[in-house]
Formats: C-alpha cells, sequence, structure tokens
C-alpha cells in the first residue's frame, strides 16, 4: 500500500505517500495561500505563507514542502495559522510599494488576492519600502525593484528553464535583492527578452515595455496608414483576460475590435507564416540538394535568435535565413502592399499583435529595415491589446465577428499551428513531403511533433530521404540539442526551436497565468483552428500563390532575398 | 587586461573549470588581488570560462561576507555584528571605528589603507565584541584599543613606505 492517512481539520484522508500537505488539501478542496509556490516550477519554501500546523510539531510547517506522513493531523484553518500567515504578508506589505492603483498587475495580483484572502486590515509594522530605480534600459522589459517580494520564480525560470541567468539573488540577508550583476540596467546582461520571468512573477514587478501610447499617438495621426498583424497564438489566449475558456478561438472578435479602435488595416500574421513556409522549405530543400550546412534550425522565435547569437555563435549558420513571420510582414507592407495599393510606404505604420515581448526588440535590429523603412514600427503584446480594449470601451463579448483584410488575410491551417512547438515543422513538412514527391500527402496530421513535451524527435519518409528532425521549446532543451550538434551526436535535417515553453501560445507576452494546464488548451485551441481551414498546406494557399506571381517571382528569388531573408552576428555575452 | 586574463586562467588550470569550483577560484583571485577584492574584469573573464552567467557569478561573490566585489583597503576590518558582539558593545566598535578612520561600514579610506565593513560570527564569542583584521582576530575591544589598533596599524605603513 503506497497510500497513508491522514487528518486535515479534523477530517480524515488518504493520499498517496509523498504527497505534499499542500497537495493533499487541494484533493478536499482546502485552499492555502501561497506565493513563492507556483505549480510548474521547484518547490522554494521561501514566503513561509503556507504554514500549517502539524500536531506534535512545536513550530508551524510550510504545507508546500512538507510531505505527509501517515497518522498525521493536520490544522490549516486555527487561530494560530490564520495569525501567523497574517504577520508573514504584513511583513512583505511593509517592505512593498503598495501603489495597487497605478500597478500594471492590478487585478491581477497574487499578493493583493493574499491579502484579500487572509483579511489584512492594516499593517502592524513600520513602512521600509526601498525607493528602487525602474530599470527600463531593456527594449523588452521593465523590472521595477519596489514591488519584487523575492519570491524566486524569475531566477529558476531565467536559468533553469531559459539557460540563461541575467538576473539572480544578490547580496545578502536583507539586501537580498533579485538583480543582474552589479545591480546593473537588464540590458548590460545577455537577457534574449523572451519575457518568461514576467509570466511567473506573482506581482507586478517585472512587465514589458508599453507600446500602448505609441500606438494611439498614431491612431490619432491622420496622415498614418496604421496597419496591423496579429500573431497566430494570440487568437487563442486573448479571451482568458474577458472571461472565455483558455483556447476558445476568437479571432473574428479581434479583427472586428481592432477596426473598431481604428486601425486602416487589419491583417493575419498567419499570411506570412504561410509565406515562411515556402521560402524555408525551399531552403532546406537547397540546403539538403547542394551541401549546405546541416541541420538546419527555425528562426520564427526572436529569443531563440538573440540565446544562439549569444551562447552558440558557431552555430549560426545552421539557422535559416528567413526573417520571422512578423518581420516578412513588416517588410511587405511597406514594399509590395504600398505599391499595389498606391500608399506612399513612408505614412504606413506597421503594428503586430504578439504573444512575445522579444519581438519588441527584434523590430529594432539593425537588419529590419529592407523596405527602406523600419519594416515593423510597433509591437504591442497580447495583454498590451487586451489594456487598449479596456481604454477604448468596447465590449468583446458582444461584438460582432469579421474577417481579415486582403491581400494578407487569407491564411492556411499550417499556419495556425505556428503558435505551438512543433507547428512550424509540421507545416513545414506537409509542403516540403508535396514539393518532392509531387504526391499528395494522405495523413496531414504529423502527431509525433505535437505536445508539450521539451524535445520531441520524428522520421519522415519523404521520397527516397529519410528526414530526420527535432523539435525543442524553452532554451534549456534547445541547448541540450546544440551541444548534441557541437559533439557531432545530431543528425538531424531540420530543427525547430522555440525560445518559450509550449511555443507561442506560452509566449512572454501572454496572459497572466499562463501554466501547462493552459497552455495545453491553447494548444488544442491551435489545433482546432487548423483542423476548421479548408486549405491546411501552406503551398496551397491561393494568395500566397498570387504573392509570388504578383510581386516575389519565385521562392530564395532575388525579391525574397532582399524583402524575407536575412543574417545574424555573434554577439559578445560580456566585453572584457 | 592581459595579465589579468592569464592570471586567473592559471588560477583556473589549476583548481578546475567547472561551476562547483567558483567559490574557491573566487576566494584565490581575490586572495591574489592587490586590493583585496574580486573586480568586474576579473569576474566576467571567470564567468565565461565557467560558463556560468556573470550574474549568478556576481550573486555568489556578493553573498559571502569573506569575499568582496568592491575595492577594499589594504587592512580590511570586519566587525562582527552576530548577536553576542552586539549585545557586548559591538555598536559602539562600529563607531569607533567609523570615527578614528573618517568612513562609514562599507566604505574605504582615502589612503587605500582600510577598509570597514560588517561579518557574521567569527567565533571569538568569548572576547566579544570583536573584529577581524584581514586573518587575525582582536577581541574585548574598547575605545582606547581600537586607537591603539588603528594607531599601529598605522605606524607600521608609514615605516614601509620610508623603506622605498
Ligand atoms: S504588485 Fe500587487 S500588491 Fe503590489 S502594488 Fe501591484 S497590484 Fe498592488
Ligand atoms: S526576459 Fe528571459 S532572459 Fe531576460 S531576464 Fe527574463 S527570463 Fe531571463
Ligand atoms: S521579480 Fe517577481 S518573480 Fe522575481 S523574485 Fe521578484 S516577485 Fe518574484
Amino acid at each position: 500500500m503506497d497510500n497513508v492517512n491522514i487528518t486535515i481539520n479534523g477530517v480524515a484522508v488518504s493520499v498517496k505517500k509523498g504527497t505534499t500537505i499542500l497537495e493533499a488539501c487541494k484533493k478536499i478542496n482546502i485552499n492555502i495561500p501561497t506565493l513563492c509556490y507556483h505549480p510548474d516550477q521547484e518547490l522554494k519554501g521561501n514566503c513561509r505563507v503556507c504554514v500549517v500546523e502539524v500536531e506534535g510539531q512545536p513550530r508551524l510547517q510550510p504545507s508546500c514542502c512538507t510531505p505527509v506522513t501517515q497518522g498525521m493531523v493536520i490544522k490549516t484553518n486555527s487561530k494560530r495559522v490564520r495569525e501567523a500567515r497574517k504577520a508573514i504578508v504584513e511583513l512583505i506589505l511593509a517592505a512593498h510599494n503598495c501603489n495597487c492603483l497605478t500597478c500594471i498587475r492590478n487585478n491581477n495580483c497574487e499578493l493583493q488576492n493574499i491579502s484579500r484572502e487572509l483579511g489584512i486590515d492594516s499593517v502592524r509594522f513600520d513602512n521600509v519600502e526601498e525607493i528602487l530605480p525602474l530599470d527600463n534600459s531593456n527594449p523588452s522589459i521593465v523590472r521595477d525593484g519596489s514591488k519584487c517580494i523575492k519570491c524566486g520564480r524569475c531566477v529558476e525560470v531565467c536559468s533553469k528553464v531559459q539557460g540563461v541567468g541575467a538576473i539572480y539573488n544578490i547580496n545578502r540577508s536583507h539586501d537580498m535583492r533579485i538583480a543582474p550583476a552589479y545591480e546593473e540596467g537588464l540590458n548590460n546582461v545577455p537577457c534574449v527578452y523572451c519575457g518568461q520571468c514576467i509570466n511567473v512573477c506573482p506581482v507586478g514587478a517585472i512587465y514589458e515595455k508599453n507600446d500602448i501610447n505609441n500606438v494611439w499617438k498614431v491612431l490619432d495621426d491622420k496622415s498614418k496608414h496604421v496597419v496591423v498583424q496579429v500573431a497566430p497564438a494570440v487568437r487563442v489566449s486573448i479571451g482568458e483576460e474577458f472571461g472565455f475558456d483558455a483556447g476558445s478561438i476568437v479571432t473574428g472578435k479581434i479583427v472586428s475590435l481592432l477596426k473598431r479602435i481604428g486601425f486602416d488595416r487589419v491583417f493575419d500574421t498567419n499570411f506570412t507564416a504561410d509565406l515562411t513556409i515556402i521560402e524555408e522549405g525551399n531552403e532546406l530543400l537547397h540546403r539538403i540538394k547542394n551541401g549546405g550546412k546541416l541541420p538546419m534550425m527555425t528562426s520564427c522565435s526572436p529569443g531563440w535568435i538573440r540565446y544562439v547569437e549569444y551562447f552558440y555563435p558557431e552555430l549560426l549558420e545552421n539557422v535559416s535565413t528567413c526573417k520571422s513571420p512578423q518581420q516578412m510582414f513588416g517588410a511587405l507592407a511597406k514594399s509590395y502592399y504600398a505599391e499595389k495599393y498606391k500608399i506612399n510606404p513612408e505614412n504606413i505604420v506597421v503594428v503586430s499583435i504578439m504573444p512575445c515581448t522579444a519581438k519588441k526588440a527584434e523590430c529594432i535590429r539593425d537588419e529590419m529595415n529592407d523596405s527602406g523603412y523600419q519594416d515593423v514600427d510597433f509591437v504591442l503584446t497580447t495583454r498590451e491589446l487586451v489594456r487598449m480594449v479596456h481604454q477604448s470601451g468596447i465590449n468583446i463579448n458582444k461584438i460582432e465577428e469579421k474577417d481579415f483584410d486582403d491581400p494578407f488575410g487569407i491564411t492556411t491551417g499550417a499556419a495556425a499551428i505556428f503558435g505551438a512547438t512543433g507547428g512550424v515543422m509540421e507545416a513545414a513538412l506537409r509542403t516540403v513531403y508535396e514539393i518532392v514527391t509531387g504526391n499528395e500527402l494522405k495523413n496531414i496530421n504529423l502527431t509525433t511533433v505535437r505536445g508539450i513535451d521539451g524535445i520531441k524527435e520524428a522520421e519522415i519518409p519523404v521520397g527516397d530521404l529519410n528526414v530526420k528532425v527535432a523539435v525543442a521549446n524553452g532554451l534549456n532543451n534547445a541547448k541540450i540539442i546544440l551541444d548534441m550538434i557541437n559533439e557531432g551526436k545530431a543528425d538531424y535535417h531540420f530543427i525547430e526551436i522555440m525560445a518559450c515553453p509550449g511555443g507561442c501560445i506560452g509566449g512572454g507576452g501572454q496572459p497572466i497565468p499562463g501554466n501547462i494546464e493552459v497552455k495545453k488548451q491553447r494548444m488544442d485551441g491551435i489545433y482546432n483552428v487548423d483542423k476548421s481551414k479548408l486549405i491546411r498546406k501552406s503551398h496551397k494557399n491561393p494568395a500566397i500563390i498570387k504573392l509570388y506571381e504578383e510581386y516575389l517571382g519565385e521562392p530564395l528569388g532575388h525579391k525574397s532575398h532582399k524583402l524575407l531573408h536575412t543574417h545574424y552576428a555573434k554577439r559578445e555575452l560580456y566585453e572584457v | 587586461m592581459n595579465c589579468l586574463k592569464n592570471d586567473i586562467e592559471s588560477i583556473i588550470e589549476k583548481i578546475g573549470n567547472t561551476p562547483d569550483k567558483l567559490i574557491e577560484i573566487l576566494i584565490e583571485v581575490q586572495r591574489q588581488s592587490e586590493e583585496n577584492y574580486i573586480s568586474k574584469d576579473a569576474l566576467k573573464i571567470i564567468s565565461k570560462e565557467l560558463k556560468i552567467s556573470l550574474s549568478k557569478a556576481y550573486g555568489v561573490a556578493s553573498f559571502y561576507s569573506m569575499l568582496s566585489t568592491k575595492k577594499r583597503g589594504r587592512y580590511v576590518i570586519q566587525i562582527c555584528n552576530s548577536a553576542p558582539c552586539y549585545m557586548n558593545g559591538g555598536k559602539q566598535v562600529k563607531k569607533y571605528f567609523e570615527d578614528i578612520l573618517g568612513i562609514t561600514v562599507g566604505e574605504m579610506t582615502d589612503d587605500g589603507l582600510f577598509s570597514l565593513e560588517f561579518t557574521g560570527c567569527i567565533g571569538t564569542c568569548d572576547k566579544a565584541p570583536a573584529v577581524k583584521i584581514n586573518d587575525k582576530v582582536y577581541g574585548n575591544l574598547n575605545k582606547e584599543k581600537v586607537e591603539a589598533l588603528v594607531d599601529s596599524i598605522r605606524k607600521e605603513e608609514e615605516v614601509c613606505d620610508f623603506s622605498f
């Protein structure tokens, strides 16, 4: 028997050996407040908010990291427990900048929730809040140390999940802080802009750089023609912020509200995702035929690009030269679209709605101006769009659904799945298979590369060639594959890498919370979009075919090279 | 710079270049530095060689009281601020040193001779209040003893200076 019998608040319970008190309580619907605990992370036992009384133990025990033992008698709601929890949270509040009304996390804050749940009506301790300067040195991420409760979640995600280690616990005892080396700005260390730290932060201590006001400004400027593109992963997550279940598909509502907000044209990034597949698929075939550098690695995740530039510059030639769909879109909007509709590209402003914080840094890269202008002007995260919707007073629940505008409105199921880990690989293989064999791919669902696992592998027969592929999400998983390549142990042809765990559905700009359970639902949403599409292969997209006929000529052709491809540069980790 | 790089590389070669050797390397680099600390450039080199992020390396270097990431005097006066010393007048001892040196805890004298900092227990609670100066411990301190201590170090250093 692997079960133990315990008593919680007088109720007899039988749970598996090794269960923590916190988990056991959850089983019988007892909610224990937590702050440092995160369902996707290691147990930390830092904050002590989750303490409970265990009979026979003189001290209160942290329930998140105390396993149950046979016969344990637990009280979660005694006077002693309630008072201890209150005192702990009051201590945190005494050192906290409690300006909730102007805080980015107002109404979605774990510290706010806990203060309310514990009934904190005053703080008995002197205020020892530190005035720390706001760090907005980084193009994507803002840190507000005065809001930090030192839970350690961001440190864990940055070091262990992303393998970057841009921020760490520094100093000791009451001088301890979470910060980059030397407490300098986050742009002085190799941060890859992924925003995963934001997604796990329980409070308003880390958030994206705000571009909302920049966008309102161009919308108010009548001389500007403002177009907007919406990334694949936004349509299955934004609904969460308006009361829909995670994974609900609200594409038509997003189009509609963007039009109401005042954008001149509303386009779909999925269009350039289809285009990416054509260019990248052909690049892969070209490399295979002509003895080019293999394995080829995908290039649509800017956090990943930043990572490889910093940490594995020797593998830069393995990275596809294709720009990301966001950047392909920007380049085409200010060239093809401008010409076709006779709009002066100087007056076109391109805004992106992205699940991603790294996209903010991507669009200001020096190379990203092949249209003759900065190709993409402003990037808003999913969360920022939500804020704009609130500011505009539009009721998304009631709004009618609309279609994306031409010429970047028709898209395929292959493009939709870009938003989930494995999606780019699956979309590429659907196309590569048909280009190479000339036959129709019968089973188009390549389920081996789907799912939330960190690393996936598959072998797909394409004509005479067995194409070996790998898929990684989360940069520490990417690192495992990169080390294999460096050691000569990886004989893959094609590798898909996305910086964020789960892919863009888990991006650093997505609604909070976005834990694994939520991500799985968003992923289901993504594959439902795919299923609902009549055309599910990028090369069958009639609008893409037309684009090549009218403008680009052929894949990897002269115009493609100018507008849709780019290059990367080794970056020094630290200048010495 | 190259000289610093070579020195550190040879320390790492001797101790090992795996992340678990970080503390040992930091101690040795500080010991060999003239200003009793681990410079930013040194930390960057160590972080690169050990493949540890600079922020983590800094986190470790700033955690231990025996390590310093700030330039320190030739004589590092560490005042014990654990309970027994504190209760026995450690607070006054801190003030005596601050007054006589004209600096506060965390600072260094202009001539680069002294710096003042706190440390955790140094294991001489029977002689509280106590301080550690470089490797030596001085206990049962009062105002006179503090003055005498600082005086004798200053005198010793003057003699050295003349000998150049
Ligand atoms: S972090 Fe939370 S508790 Fe703190 S100010 Fe912001 S909303 Fe309020
Ligand atoms: S954005 Fe990513 S790399 Fe930068 S500090 Fe946050 S988790 Fe680390
Ligand atoms: S920044 Fe946020 S996640 Fe990081 S330690 Fe502070 S409160 Fe926790």
